[in-house]
């Protein structure tokens, strides 16, 4: 076979690795959409903060380091121990199920009932926030992630495909790893949504909050609930991005990029959100890789919008959306 | 006292349908523009000019121009900072290629090449709606700063991919380039911002306007009644891009002078003027000066306190000031959804009824 065609696969392949992250930010959207009919636009802050916070505890900095420093004239950064990656990670959870109750306590109940432009601006504002704080918090500077994810090229893959097509892919050991982690979260939120208590009651408020409120399900806490959950999502999507690219401020940005994601797969979805999130991963590799030389590369900035918008056009609500319907 | 319909007798239709029709309000309406006119200009000097008046007067321009579109028109934008982009670069393709004609023509055709590429990108409001058409608008962000990135007969081929605005005039006065007076950028917005406003006003009162909020309540019932969709959404696009387009002009040829478009017109810009209708209050012309003053003095005020009283170094600073803005947002959104708008009108129906409020 030619290598144009090899190429495109490899090309395809590393696609749909990317789209797996695009997949599970996209999927902390949907959650916090279903239930509360909230866009969560600081789901993308959400993981930075996350990743931020796992970086923090694990290298034993002290907390607002910069702020104490410059106000009280100390030289204060760092406790000087190393916490293991597992603790870390519990720690993180606990601060994110934290954030999730801030969020409810101050913020949601006081916006109940607001028109959904309103609790958007919220989100926004809520972004700005945590951007700072975070930044306040831990210093802006970029960070290193390392919770022992495998790193670099896998040699396996490289070696079987060479001998079977004659040319070796290149796949990342990372994107590898992130799809298995993708999978059983997935599996396990569905699991979870399908088989506990606490999961019906969730799936319940997403259908009806009214009905929901009348046989006894407290709304709020299925909201600190499904924030938490939000937040540990954004946990395991940071943790991936930021082993890939470092921690830093653009980590945030993937939130935008997830957003054609959910347009395509409808925002109500979550299988809707894996394959918007692999449709979108594999078509701006692809795009990039045959039409992007021809008009001076980068298209992987606006490729996804555009196709989303494209598609909205033929089916508004998205692949696997509710069908809209409207009343007078 | 002063502040009441009452002795104030109106004697002909056209008096009974002013835009201020409390005699004190349309009394303030003159001095505040006598002042804008015949004070300021006198007085401003370059940090003025360049750290509160010219950036408040673009802003509200823009802040209008996204108002029309989300508070009267009920269509989600976020592609203004692609929008202002597209006035940006036309104008400095204009300036360029006509160096003798007036500045104030070469703001104007920007703003009606944004109006084009506005409706173009309109187009979809007709079948998506909400946040879809949302981020159908940030298809056009992106894209926009894309192209005005990757085609360099846009930035005239220069070295840096940066444009910068040369010196033109509007009736001998230079208005752009590094020569400017303070006072000569200053009315020269100041020009601008009264007609847009003035525009502004009477359509969103007019049968046009009727139109548009008819379509933001409910579409389909606005649709039934026989308002037309398409003229609708299309006009409040059109309207709207034409005002973001001339904002987009003057915030690169006088504001800024030199721009890259990445930096100046990204999705920061977007969300900054959609945090400035909100704030100022959606559906109000009021509220989009208030939100541009409110976003324009809010930083300056916390660079003032924390940088120069507290002596933080800037980057902490930079960094609080993302808090309080995040904060501020959040807080308003709770206390009053429909932005200062909202507060001033309270403030003027409890003046009418002062001192004896029962």
């Amino acid at each position: 076979m030619p290598d144009q065609l090899f190429f495109a696969m490899e090309v395809t392949v590393n696609g749909l690795m990317a789209g797996v992250l695009y997949s599970l930010v996209a999927l902390g959207f949907v959650l916090i959409f279903k239930s509360s009919g909230i866009f969560n636009y600081a789901q993308g802050v959400f993981a930075l903060f996350a990743a931020l916070t796992l970086v923090g505890i694990q290298n034993g900095q002290v907390p607002f380091a910069h702020l104490i420093n410059s106000i009280f004239g100390t030289n204060i950064h760092k406790f000087g121990w190393h916490v293991p990656s597992v603790l870390a990670i519990i720690l993180t959870i606990g601060v994110m199920v934290l954030l999730a109750i801030l969020v409810e306590r101050y913020i949601l109940r006081h916006l109940v009932n607001q028109p959904d432009i309103i609790l958007f601006m919220a989100t926004i504002g809520l972004a700005y926030f945590l951007e700072g704080f975070g930044d306040i918090m831990w210093g802006s500077d970029l960070k290193k992630l390392d919770v022992g994810l495998p790193q670099g090229i896998s040699d396996t893959i490289e070696t079987a495909t060479f001998n079977w097509f004659g040319y070796g892919f290149f796949v990342d050991k990372l994107d590898i790893v992130a799809t298995v982690i993708a999978v059983i979260l997935v599996t396990g939120l569905t699991l979870f949504s399908q088989y506990t208590k606490q999961g019906r009651a969730l799936r319940a408020v997403a259908d009806d909050h009214q009905a929901a409120l009348s046989v006894g399900i407290s709304l709020r806490y299925i909201w600190v609930l499904v924030w938490s959950i939000a937040g540990f999502v954004a946990l395991v999507a940071g943790m991936m991005w930021g082993a890939k690219s470092g921690v830093q401020f653009s980590l945030s940005l993937i939130a935008l990029k997830a957003l054609p994601v959910l347009m395509l797969g409808g925002f109500t979805s979550i299988p809707g959100a894996i394959v918007g999130g692999l449709i979108i991963g594999v078509g701006e590799k692809l795009f990039e890789f045959s039409i992007g030389p021809m008009i001076g590369g980068a298209t992987e900035n606006w490729f996804a919008y555009v196709l989303a918008l494209l598609f909205l056009v033929f089916r508004p609500q998205g692949l696997f959306g509710e069908k809209i319907i409207e009343r007078v | 006292m002063i502040y009441r319909e009452a002795g104030d007798f109106k004697t002909t239709y056209k008096d009974d349908s002013q835009t201020f029709p409390i005699k004190f309000d349309r009394w303030g309406y003159y001095v505040i523009l006598a002042i804008a006119f015949l004070v300021i200009p006198f007085v401003i000097n370059d940090y003025w000019a360049n750290a509160v008046f010219v950036p408040f007067l673009i802003y509200a321009i823009a802040a209008l121009g996204l108002n029309i579109l989300i508070g009267y028109c009920g269509q989600l934008s976020l592609g203004t900072g692609g929008f202002m982009a597209v006035g940006a670069y036309s104008v400095y393709k204009l300036m360029t290629a006509f160096p003798d004609v007036s500045m104030l023509v070469h703001v104007v055709i920007a703003g009606l090449i944004t109006t084009c590429v506005g409706v173009l990108f309109g187009l979809p409001s007709l079948r998506i709606k909400g946040f879809y058409l949302a981020v159908a608008t940030l298809a056009a962000q992106f894209f926009l700063v894309w192209l005005f990135n990757k085609v360099p007969w846009f930035y005239n081929y220069s070295a840096s991919g940066m444009i910068n605005s040369p010196e033109r005039t509007v009736f001998g006065m230079i208005v752009t380039g590094p020569n400017t007076s303070a006072s000569a950028k200053y009315l020269f917005c100041l020009i601008f911002l009264v007609a847009v406003a003035w525009i502004a006003r009477n359509l969103t009162r007019g049968s046009i306007g009727r139109k548009w909020m008819a379509i933001r309540d409910m579409d389909i019932a606005a649709e039934i009644i026989g308002v037309n969709p398409l003229n609708a959404k299309l006009s409040a696009f059109a309207v709207s891009s034409f005002f973001i387009g001339i904002s987009g002009a003057l915030f690169f040829s006088v504001y800024l002078g030199a721009a890259e478009v990445g930096e100046a017109f990204g999705i920061q810009k977007s969300f900054l003027i959609l945090f400035m209708v909100i704030i100022g209050g959606l559906g109000s012309i009021f509220g989009s000066f208030a939100g541009a003053a409110f976003m324009v003095l809010m930083p300056v005020f916390l660079k003032n306190v924390l940088v120069g009283w507290l002596g933080w170094p800037t980057d902490l600073a930079a960094h609080m000031e993302f808090i309080i803005v995040g904060g501020l947002i959040i807080a308003f959104l709770i206390i009053e959804p429909h932005g200062l708008a909202q507060l001033w009108r309270l403030t003027k129906e409890k003046l009418r009824l002062w001192p004896f409020p029962h």
